[in-house]
């Protein structure tokens, strides 16, 4: 559904990401893995427009989204969210959703068909869709779900959801976790998923690619990536628990 | 029929029947003050359409000047009717607008940045007309060529200010309307989005350029027409008055005073700027030059401390809380 082929960016000197390729399936839940500063972020930037790659080039659905602008690639049907959440905090909760249900459709809708598209997401995710609700009234985890919520009123079928679970607690992280599982379940939605931590992660992915400064150095199942020398050199010995 | 519904008909009757209340010989002082009140306020609200989203102009004299010289000028020279010639105007200065804002919003030119590139473009205009003083004036200014009668359509020139006042309070009530359409639409929310993250508006299709190119462009028409009726009620353009730093201050200083973010804020703002202006000057005349605006920027000032919502939208919230805490009481 989406082929990076040797995607490039450099930082002036620096280099983000040093020609990684990697595939995502239709109707898969893709876990984008690494340690800090691996390329992870860089590479959502890159595919969904915020950035523009130094080389290489990015396909979706048959079609070479590379240099389009955010805006339309989210009309191509893909979303994303932020590590950190940016709500728009000057707007209440239901039209944060409403905005993105209007403006991220590839097709027009009307104004009416967007709020009752909204409050269907937001239910979705278990956020109130009283029109006066605001986001100054929301956690961190309830910051996330507005995140996602924002990404899903898109009609998106490639979700690139930069979850970063550190913020959360165990419960938050399982729900967050849950929820994911649901919107591939429930709406279709491929998904590819970046974090850290990987324990969280490994438990519901179907496949894992792991960046270390800016080249993938494996891909697979997650129980062989886990195994990987190379992976788990990357986390400096640190052990990936499976339960 | 709520209350305020009530209460603005009401005002809109007293303001259509003003002209015909009795005064004593102050009618055309009142009539002069109030169609002041009326254009200022108009060209403020245009001007807080850009700034309630963060967009804040600090040269929409530009887009003033622009307007109100190219009328006049077209007049003068062509014999233009203003009719046809306000709306040359207005294109001429939204191609203007254009011009600016795409780069701005190309390069991401946000802020402060943004305050001090439209500062810049504000002083360019005024300049511009000082320098093409052959057929502008320059800093003396540019008289409108008279009708050959006391009234004329063609020429929009009455010497009759009922007239004036009655196109001014219409003018005045499309800003409003504009104003009341734009906020209730979704390209609010839109606008709202990009002002505070364009990054995340962009993620949720949101076409950043776009948004921002038309929020300019429509400021900048409604304030060139502003610029149009200006020099139509004086007769008179001059680049002090309607271009360059002091009136694209004037501007935001009224809207900051009322309110940039309610409907009515740029009107009781200007209303109590111009208010103030003619007290001082009464007050204290030709004695004690640069007075009024001495007093003006120690209100900003305080203004912007104490009360960032402005008089209007300060009173609007304290009001709503009172309400919302009455009904949860009754509740």
């Amino acid at each position: 559904m989406l082929t990076v082929e040797g995607l490039t960016k450099r930082f002036g000197g620096f280099i983000a990401l040093g020609g990684v390729s990697f595939e995502v399936r239709e109707g898969e839940i893709l876990g984008l893995i690494g340690p800090n500063g691996s390329g992870k972020t860089t590479a959502f930037n890159c595919i969904s427009g915020a950035l523009t790659p130094t080389a290489g080039t990015i396909t979706f659905r048959g079609e070479d989204i590379t240099r389009l602008t955010p805006d339309a690639v989210c009309h191509r049907g893909i979303a994303r969210t932020f590590q950190i959440p940016r709500p728009f905090r000057k707007l209440p909760i239901l039209e944060n959703v409403a905005v993105a249900a209007h403006y991220g459709a590839a097709r027009p809708t009307t104004e009416a068909e967007a709020r009752q598209h909204a409050r269907e997401v937001l239910t979705l995710v278990g956020l109130p869709t009283d029109p006066h609700a605001s986001p100054a009234l929301l956690g961190a985890g309830g910051l996330k779900k507005l995140e996602l919520a924002r990404a899903l009123a898109t009609h998106p079928r490639l979700l690139l959801a930069d979850e970063s679970l550190g913020g959360l607690d165990l419960a938050e992280m399982a729900s967050a976790a849950d929820m994911l599982r649901r919107v591939r379940g429930e709406l279709g939605v491929t998904i590819v998923w970046v974090e850290h931590i990987m324990a969280t992660l490994m438990r519901v992915v179907d496949r894992v690619v792991v960046l270390d400064h800016g080249e993938k150095i494996a891909e697979g199942k997650p129980l062989e990536v886990a195994e990987d020398p190379k992976v788990v050199e990357a986390y400096l010995g640190e052990k990936i628990v499976l339960a | 029929m709520t209350p305020g519904r009530l209460a603005a008909l009401a005002l809109l009757a007293a303001l259509a029947a003003a002209p015909f209340v009795p005064m004593a010989g102050m009618r055309q002082y009142v009539l002069h003050v109030t169609i002041q009140i009326f254009i200022w306020s108009f060209i403020g609200g245009a001007w807080s359409l850009m700034g309630r989203f963060g967009l804040v102009s600090l040269g929409h004299g530009a887009f003033l000047g622009l307007g109100a010289y190219a009328a006049t000028l077209l007049w003068n020279f062509y014999g233009l009717t203003p009719w046809v010639g306000g709306l040359v105007a207005v294109a001429l200065t939204v191609g203007f607008a254009l011009v600016v804002a795409y780069p701005c919003s190309r390069f991401r030119i946000l802020g402060h940045y943004f305050a001090l590139v439209t500062l810049a473009v504000g002083e360019v205009v005024r300049l511009l007309i000082i320098a093409e003083r052959d057929w502008t004036g320059g800093s003396l200014g540019l008289t409108l060529r008279p009708a050959r009668t006391d009234a004329s359509l063609l020429a929009i020139q009455y010497a009759d200010k009922r007239v004036f006042y009655y196109a001014s309070l219409v003018v005045w009530l499309l800003g409003l309307w504009v104003w009341t359409l734009l906020d209730r639409s979704m390209a609010r929310a839109a606008m709202e989005a990009i002002g505070e993250d364009e990054t995340a508006a962009a993620s949720v299709g949101i076409h950043v350029t776009r948004f921002k190119l038309g929020i300019t462009a429509l400021s900048a028409a409604l304030t060139a027409l502003g610029g149009v009726l200006y020099a139509q009620y004086f007769t008179y353009v001059n680049p002090d008055t309607l271009a360059g730093i002091g009136v694209s201050l004037r501007i935001v200083f009224a809207v900051v005073l009322g309110g940039m973010y309610s409907l009515l804020g740029p009107t009781v703002g200007t209303a109590l700027t111009i208010a103030l202006s003619e007290y001082l000057r009464v007050i204290f005349g030709v004695k004690f030059i640069g007075m009024a605006e001495t007093i003006y920027g120690l209100l900003l000032v305080l203004f912007i401390i104490f009360l960032p919502s402005g008089i209007y939208g300060s009173a609007r919230g304290l009001l709503r809380r009172r309400r919302t805490l009455e009904a949860s009481a009754t509740a």
